[in-house]
């Protein structure tokens, strides 16, 4: 049901708000009323709002997003085109990003208040206050300009052998910076969720259980803590999901990565109002379906709820 | 316990005992020393905008009046270089100091607003409304905030106007469910129970007894939704999205970027705004992480 | 030898309020095969105790005296030595095993957990000995693939006692182990801890507030108020013949079963145990006692035997003196 709104939503802010969109397609060029007429009829925007909006439904359905005005290709061509690319750099990051704001975030909340946990809290605090284009400008600056480690933007060079193994290395050369800067910001959100959640069990009884029972410390915590604190910090990422959207945009813009993001962003200035609106429908599409799998994996996951 | 000398209305001692409430929480907040931290930083930037036009004079922003050369590093003159019409990039900074926290608290004000009528509406209400409230915000929180933002500026144009509004409109829902549930918390609570059998209206209860209640929760999450608002705009700025009239740290950033200070190692031109950002952002996030601890003493380390 | 001996034991928490004084210079023995009770109100100490024994306490808990288990010294030994005499040496029955069970780990791995720490089986033989635990607490071996909540609170409590046993300790603590169940279950499982600890000759020390249950299981018992023992001798004679004013109120504030006089005038005592941080001066209890004498506000008792009255120690001046320590209610059974 959600996923009509997000539909109902898109249409309504692309269609309604925006306006008419012959006034848009016929910027450049003087029109006479009956060419208007011709184009309306040929776009189907004669039709009652009402029709408008069910053609509009069935055809993103159906897998037909319309006409990109600035590539004039179909759409869902060009989104099966650069899919990949995002995905690449969004999957790598976020793992990447899961994995060492969990590992941080378990350490730092066990020992509440000590060294590990101020440093890293410390760190945390400020790369996710650092705008994501900021850090990756800088880090194009020095990586990039000065110490020319790495390939200013984009995705490959075009002098590379066009072999599998060159390419892979090529592409991987040209992903360093993208996720470096990519996890480096949501990376301190899954740190300080972690955290929290560990912070939680702290006081429990059952750790006190195992304590008595001779476990060492870390045995406590990765054997007793770690699994109870997991399970809500699962659900608490997956709602996070939107961080990961917003995050792919910026930093594939800032880096040229070929993907879904810097697509949307090229489509502002066009303006490719198509476009736009097919991929408002795919972010907020894919976030929402996200969030509904969360559900399902906590209710496979939390024994709880699987039983009782 | 020996009778009161003199007749106290109910008013003045539930006035005493918020005061008492207020010094205990400000006693808290400041045995933190990352809360106390953060509000001189905040303290000191405040006064840096609201100094600004004394400091620099607004000609330093007009394109037309830039005395320095183009992408000049850091001399006497210019303390932070030039940017690429020639204008002094301290003098950008500070301006944009302004129009950056304006926009950010304005955005905050109206996200807060909006959420708690909802938030305290629905949860007290309840019923038909109330659900149908609640799965809005949890649908507003769930889609992606900038994808939502961009869109509707996409579609609504450029102005300092439609990006409060823009901002307003993606976070306003965080707040929406903590108010709501912190409504339903109180609404079970005895003395409201009472307040109804007194006859206490809808609106009596609302504003008299969940309003106080709700709101040290709302400012906690208040002072947190500001950095985000901050961060939002900032980015909306460098994609081109803010107002072109006016000068917000972002909107340095996305002429830096569209002017090539990267390829022309302009680093005097790129650090200043984005580290301007990142004290502001991390100064609001210590103090409200401060004042979360106040309300939640588990997350001070201690026993609550 | 003795099992279990505690000399001169303080346990302060050191808070944002200040130091609070939690256990303040307890003295006890258990000998091997021995039952102790413990009784008292909330705060008064005992779980502070039952946790110091095995080093339990948090961090900001200072602890000073001896606590000798099996002759070493619990207090100064190594964290390795400790770990290996965790659960080996003395284990813990906690109460309210909802949470002190992992909710998210079956119940045969928790069971069969101390067992493969301590070394003391491999993998598969410690998962039979598990499955064995069960059946001897009274449980189907089937139950060790369950999570706990699908259990009943007297099942969990059955499967806390399994555990306990897992690595052949000589000492159990069972703290508050049948406070949070219903009668019928809570006679059960007495029985069952009861029967358990004779049949293999080991130690128990049971803490509860219920004196009457204490007086059922235990051999002896000692009464604890504000962080000292008050009290201490052979449990049934406390129970019937108490000579301290705190613990004959603790004793008559059970209605019992079956007495309807009991149940028609309530025992008890008013107020509320004092807050350890503000003790009063003299002794703790003088503020609730219904027999203060003039020299109980001046210092605080110290346990002393009574004369012939066996083993008995009390930590009151009037019961020294030989007074009388409760002001007797009509019709009252004794």
């Amino acid at each position: 049901m959600s996923l009509l709104l997000v539909l109902f939503s898109s249409f309504f802010i692309f269609r309604l708000i925006a306006g008419d969109p012959i006034d848009q397609l016929t910027r450049e060029r003087p029109v006479t009323p009956e060419q208007r007429a011709a184009m309306r009829a040929e776009l189907g925007l004669d039709q009652p709002m009402w029709n408008q909006f069910l053609d509009y439904i069935t055809g993103t359905l159906t897998g037909d997003l319309g006409t990109s005005l600035q590539f004039r290709q179909p759409i869902a061509e060009l989104v099966a085109e650069r899919l990949p690319a995002t995905l690449l750099l969004s999957g790598t990051g976020v793992v990447l990003a899961v994995l060492l704001g969990f590992w941080v975030g378990t350490r730092a909340g066990w020992k509440q208040g000590g060294r590990f946990d101020r440093s890293q809290v410390a760190t945390g605090l400020l790369l996710y206050s650092a705008p994501t284009f900021w850090l990756g400008m800088i880090a194009i600056l020095v990586f990039a300009r000065y110490l020319g480690l790495f390939p200013v933007n984009g995705m490959r060079s075009p002098s590379t052998p066009d072999e599998f193994l060159p390419q892979a290395l090529d592409i991987g050369h040209h992903l360093v910076l993208p996720v470096l800067t990519y996890t480096a910001v949501v990376y301190a959100g899954y740190l300080m969720v972690m955290r929290s959640s560990i912070l939680d069990e702290l006081g429990a009884d059952y750790l006190t259980t195992a304590r008595a029972k001779g476990l060492r410390d870390a045995e406590v915590r990765r054997r007793h803590a770690v699994p109870n604190a997991l399970l809500p910090t699962i659900t608490m990422v997956f709602l996070a999901i939107g961080n990961i959207v917003n995050g792919a945009i910026i930093t594939e813009t800032v880096f040229s990565w070929p993907g879904l993001g810097s697509l949307f962003v090229s489509s502002i200035f066009y303006p490719d109002r198509p476009m736009l609106q097919a991929l408002f429908v795919l972010f907020s599409g894919s976030t929402i379906l996200a969030v509904l799998c969360a559900e399902i994996l906590y209710w496979f996951i939390d024994p709880r709820i699987r039983k009782s | 316990m020996s009778a009161p000398t003199r007749p106290v209305s109910p008013r003045a001692v539930a006035r005493a005992r918020r005061r008492r409430a207020a010094a205990r929480a400000w006693r808290d907040y400041r045995g933190q020393r990352s809360g106390m931290v953060g509000l001189v930083v905040l303290g000191a930037i405040v006064l840096l905008a609201l100094a600004a036009p004394l400091l620099v004079d607004e000609s330093a922003l007009s394109v037309t009046q830039a005395t320095g050369g183009r992408l000049e590093p850091p001399s006497a003159e210019f303390w932070l270089g030039t940017d690429e019409s020639g204008r002094s990039v301290l003098a950008l900074t500070l301006w944009g100091t302004r129009l950056s926290l304006v926009i950010g608290l304005t955005a905050t004000v109206a996200a807060i607003l909006i959420g708690t009528v909802v938030g305290v509406t629905s949860g007290h209400i309840g019923g038909w409304y109330g659900w149908v409230a609640l799965r809005v915000s949890d649908w507003f929180m769930v889609l992606p905030s900038l994808v939502v933002a961009i869109a509707l500026l996409a579609v609504l144009g450029r102005s300092a106007a439609t990006t409060v509004a823009v901002i307003a409109v993606v976070s306003w829902s965080g707040t929406a469910r903590l108010v709501r549930a912190q409504t339903l918390t109180v609404q079970s609570r005895p003395y409201l129970e009472r307040a109804r059998a007194l006859g206490a209206g809808h609106w009596h209860q609302m504003t008299r007894h969940l309003l106080p209640n709700v709101l040290p929760l709302v400012l906690a999450s208040a002072t947190l939704l500001v950095p985000s608002a901050i961060l939002m705009e900032s980015s909306l700025a460098w994609l081109g999205l803010g107002d072109p009239n006016v000068v917000s740290w972002g909107s340095i950033l996305n002429r830096a970027s569209d002017n090539g200070a990267v390829s022309a190692r302009a680093w005097w031109y790129l650090l200043p705004p984005g580290a301007a950002i990142l004290v502001v952002v991390a100064a609001f996030m210590m103090c409200g992480r401060a004042l979360e601890a106040v309300f939640n003493p588990r997350l001070r380390g201690e026993a609550p | 030898m003795t099992l279990l001996q505690i000399r001169d034991l303080n346990v302060t928490y050191r808070g944002s309020r200040g130091a609070v004084p939690a256990v303040r210079g307890v003295d006890l023995t258990l000998e091997a095969g021995g039952t102790l009770g413990i009784a008292g109100e909330s705060g008064c100490g005992k779980s502070t105790l039952a946790m110091a024994v095995l080093r339990l306490l948090p961090a900001n808990a200072s602890v000073t005296g001896e606590i000798l288990l099996g002759g070493e010294d619990v207090l100064t030994m190594g964290w390795g030595r400790l770990r290996a005499v965790r659960w080996v040496g003395a284990s813990i029955v906690f109460q309210g095993a909802m949470h002190s069970l992992n909710a998210v780990q079956r119940i045969g791995p928790q069971i069969a957990e101390p067992i493969l720490v301590h070394g003391k089986a491999a993998k598969a033989a410690a998962h039979r000995r598990a499955a064995e635990l069960l059946e001897l607490v009274g449980l189907p071996a089937s139950r060790a693939r369950n999570y706990p909540h699908e259990l009943s609170g007297g099942q969990r409590q059955r499967v806390m006692i399994a555990m306990a046993l897992a690595c052949d300790p000589e000492l159990i603590i069972a703290d508050e182990a049948t406070t949070a169940l219903d009668v019928m279950v809570q006679a059960q499982v007495l029985e069952l801890i009861t029967g358990l600890v004779a049949e293999r000759g080991v130690g128990l020390v049971m803490i509860s507030h219920d004196l009457s249950v204490l007086s059922a299981t235990c051999d002896r018992t000692a009464v604890m108020y504000a962080g000292r023992v008050v009290e201490i001798g052979a449990a049934r004679e406390l129970f019937t013949g108490a000579r301290h004013p705190y613990s004959a109120a603790l004793g008559s504030a059970f209605p019992v079963i079956g007495d309807a006089a009991s149940r028609r005038r309530p025992g008890g005592l008013a107020g509320d145990p004092p807050d350890p941080a503000e003790l009063p001066p003299g002794c703790s209890f003088r503020p609730r006692c219904p027999v203060a004498a003039p020299e109980c506000a001046a210092a605080e008792p110290e346990l002393l035997a009574l004369p012939g009255a066996g083993e008995r120690h009390s930590a009151c001046f009037v019961a020294q003196a030989g007074g009388p320590i409760a002001v007797q209610r009509q019709g009252s059974p004794s």
